[in-house]
């Protein structure tokens, strides 16, 4: 261009020179003066926000900025702000039994909060989130305990687990009686019959008169002769209600042809002492724990009021 | 001839404008700048109920914190706290939780019937006496004429070049709408935390950032909207007037110029006769009183807040030449149309749409009177769990959970127990009590849940009729026996 300035016929207005299809001309619009100025200030402006903020990336690190602010070192303050605010709790459970902790409401409630957010990250993958559990993983609500109920043992169970290999673990299984031909399948079929009709579901009364003198001899051991079960083997009460692998005879004859052993993990590997009491305290009021014979006895409603403070 | 010939104008010329010139034309700017208002100061009755309403309102704005209300020791004094601090808002004995805003909730509702119902039958009155913003604007237009004089002696010190004289008049004046607005910032804050509290941490500069930002951002509103923008906002910010077109209607009084009777218009000289001409002297007295900055005498307008002042301003002059007053009044648009047919100013109240926002009113007051008295000094909340909906327990039987949740509006320690009815053979458990029928301590003014699981037995399952049972669970107070109950469900598998 010429520097000359090319003016618009039609609207007198100035082009930017340019020229399409032999007519079509551009008008020069420039932007706004107050735009311009709000952008200069834009950039006047980032040279403080560099100094001031992180701004550039070095080869292994970036510009702090002078404040040395971060979202991420404001969540890591906000993190530990919150531990600190629970330290008072989390020292008081580490130090406390299980039943002063139940006692002591306040710290009860802390406790049995905490229990629920460790149920959720760390048990509710298999037990599910509301802790009902499903076929082979036992549902924690209801009163039926494969290792015992009551906090102590509740607690025992989950820092040593199941089966995992650690000499404190639950290591107890049931035999594969089909899989290693202890029984043969006819003699299965006449035992689960027999069991099902321990809780009194609808059998075979033939066959199921023939299991019971098989159960005396290859159940009874474990599940006791009137098959109430033993929770120091682990072995799950016969007549009652609740089935871990399901009641249908389908289903009985399969536990016993291949045997049944759930793994539960070794949280005291995994998690800290203060986390697995929580978790302790959590399952056991979720409504089915059992108190212990002196427990129960030693309690009265003067100590409860008491404690309520 | 083609539509590019019309140049750079097309955008700004409406759609069929015709325009044939050849030659671009000057662009029309749309931007109108503000025609500062230079209100003259009145005399008269409505100007008097006016300055009656200002200092009610503001005195009520300004003293109301300062009322000390005892409510015992260690509880706050103020008569009216709205302690968001703890969740509570206090209004002399009456104490509302954060989880009963529903009665603010009707207290607007009712704000809102009650504008509705004096609008439909006096029209903006609201807008002309009681909103801040016209009180305010009346404020600092007095401050204004204290410092730098009524209409005319302030049109001449504007037009004065930067004297001393004319610098300090005007600094006066912003210092002192500014000590207004800070005032009036301070007072809003005052009703968040204690009074006398905060006055002192003002004081001393240790009052919390929040307080601060508050007082500033208020004193930032008081001052701009109230002393700069004035009727701006009436006119540009307001949605108001345009909403309560809809209460309007050919009975509501609104204040208009009858021009029947006043025109034609046109100079008077005393002595002259009045015949074949109208009342209006032209005199201009209405237009230099209106802090709206228009003329009545248009005819209505929105701009128009219906405040009055041409009224006593016409009738003043009226007086002065020997006519009768009202030739602006108050008057509805009925009367207008039939002051042909001869001078009929009644003024018809009960109207449809009165009589619905008056129900509506007696309703809703009714209502919140209602909850009000048979409210009681606790509150139960019940929720069953959702996660698993029920258990089945061992031996065959149901359990289900709740976290039931008792408010204890009272200053005092309190003992509840829980009783349950709807279904037989019920086993309550309470988590983190003993037995099966535990008292419950609530602290003072505190919220406390309580895990709740309630089992039936295998043969009292016989009893539910479906997946989902009703079930009261009731809350007693041990003292005084007064109960509070929720229905919630049993649930269960389908059957």
């Amino acid at each position: 261009m010429s520097g000359q300035k090319h003016i618009d016929e039609v609207t007198g207005v100035e082009t930017t020179g340019h020229v399409w299809d032999g007519d079509l001309k551009e008008l020069n619009k420039p932007l706004p003066k107050w735009w311009l100025f709000v952008f200069y200030a834009c950039i006047v402006w980032s040279f403080g926000y560099w100094l001031v903020y992180p701004a550039w990336p070095t080869l292994s690190d970036y510009t702090k900025g002078y404040l040395g602010y971060s979202q991420r070192g404001e969540v890591a303050k906000e993190v530990a702000d919150a531990k600190a605010a629970q330290e008072k709790y989390r020292a008081a459970i580490a130090a406390d039994s299980l039943t002063d902790i139940q006692k002591n409401p306040e710290l009860l409630q802390f406790a049995i909060a905490g229990g629920a957010a460790l149920f959720g990250d760390n048990c509710a993958a298999c037990h599910g989130r509301g802790a009902q559990g499903g076929i082979g993983y036992p549902n924690l609500n209801d009163d039926d305990w494969l290792w015992g109920g009551t906090l102590d043992q509740v607690y025992t169970t989950i820092n040593y687990g199941i089966r995992t290999g650690n000499p404190k673990a639950h290591d107890t299984a049931m035999p594969r009686f089909g899989l290693d031909g202890i029984l043969d399948p006819a003699q299965i079929n006449d035992v689960a019959n027999y069991v099902r009709s321990l809780s009194h579901l609808d059998v075979d009364a033939a066959a199921a008169s023939k299991g019971q003198a098989i159960f005396a001899e290859q159940c009874a051991v474990c599940h006791g002769p009137d098959g109430k079960g033993n929770t120091e083997l682990g072995a799950p009460n016969l007549t009652d209600a609740i089935w871990l692998y399901g009641n249908s005879q389908e289903a009985v004859m399969q536990s016993i042809r291949t045997g049944r052993g759930g793994i539960m993990p070794t949280w005291s590997e995994r998690l800290d002492p203060v986390s697995i009491k929580m978790l302790a305290l959590y399952v056991y009021s979720l409504g089915g724990g059992q108190q212990t014979q002196s427990a129960s006895a030693s309690t009265d409603r003067s100590a409860s009021t008491d404690t309520a403070k | 001839m083609n539509a590019m010939d019309k140049g750079n104008k097309f955008i700004m010329e409406p759609a069929g404008a015709e325009s044939t010139a050849a030659q671009p034309q000057p662009r029309v700017s749309r931007y109108a700048a503000r025609s500062k208002v230079y209100p003259k100061l009145g005399h008269g009755t409505f100007r008097n109920v006016k300055w009656a309403v200002m200092a009610v309102t503001l005195g009520i704005y300004y003293l109301l914190p300062w009322i000390r209300w005892d409510r015992g020791p260690g509880l706050a004094s103020q008569a009216v706290l709205f302690d968001f601090a703890n969740q509570r808002l206090l209004f002399g004995p009456i104490e509302i939780w954060a989880q009963e805003f529903y009665y603010v909730t009707g207290l607007l509702v009712l704000a809102a019937l009650s504008l509705f119902l004096v609008t439909s039958v006096a029209g903006r009155v609201w807008c002309g006496y009681a909103c801040p913003q016209t009180v305010w604007t009346d404020l600092m237009i007095a401050v204004e004429r204290f410092w730098q004089g009524d209409r005319n002696a302030h049109m001449r010190l504007d037009s004065q070049p930067w004297t001393f004289e004319k610098i300090w008049k005007k600094a006066a004046t912003h210092i002192t709408w500014l000590l207004i607005a800070v005032a009036t910032g301070g007072a809003l804050v005052f009703y968040f935390r204690d009074a006398p509290t905060l006055a002192a941490e003002f004081a001393t500069g240790t009052a919390p950032t929040v307080a601060y930002v508050f007082l500033g951002v208020f004193t930032l509103t008081t001052y701009v909207l109230g002393g700069i923008a004035r009727e701006q906002v009436c006119i540009y910010m307001c949605p108001w007037p345009r909403i309560q077109g809809a209460m309007l209607d050919h009975d509501s009084l609104f204040i208009s110029y009858r021009d029947l009777r006043g025109e034609p218009r046109g100079p008077h000289k005393k002595g002259d006769s009045w015949e074949g001409r109208g009342d209006c002297v032209d005199c201009k007295a209405c237009v230099t009183v209106c802090p709206m900055g228009i003329d009545i005498r248009n005819g209505p307008q929105l701009e128009c807040i219906q405040c009055a002042l041409c009224i006593d301003a016409c009738n003043d002059i009226m007086d002065k030449v020997g006519r009768p007053r009202g030739l602006i009044a108050y008057t509805t648009v009925s009367n207008l149309e039939n002051a042909t047919a001869g001078p009929r100013d009644g003024l018809r109240i009960v109207r449809p749409r009165t009589v619905l926002y008056s129900v509506l009113i007696v309703l809703v007051s009714g209502l919140m009177l209602w909850s009000l008295l048979s409210r009681s000094d606790f509150d139960l909340s019940v929720s069953p769990d959702r996660n698993p909906l029920y258990v089945v327990l061992s031996d065959g039987g149901l359990r289900n959970g709740y976290t039931v949740k008792i408010a204890n509006k009272l200053e005092s320690k309190r003992h509840f127990k829980v009783s349950i009815r709807g279904l037989q053979d019920v086993r309550p458990q309470f988590i983190g009590f003993d037995g099966t029928d535990p008292v419950i301590d609530v602290a003072p003014s505190e919220v406390r849940a309580v895990r709740m699981y309630v089992s039936l037995s295998a043969s009292a399952r016989a009893q539910l009729k479906s997946d989902a049972t009703p079930l009261t669970i009731a809350v007693i107070d041990t003292e005084t026996g007064i109960e509070a109950s929720r229905v919630t469900t049993f649930r269960g598998p389908a059957e």
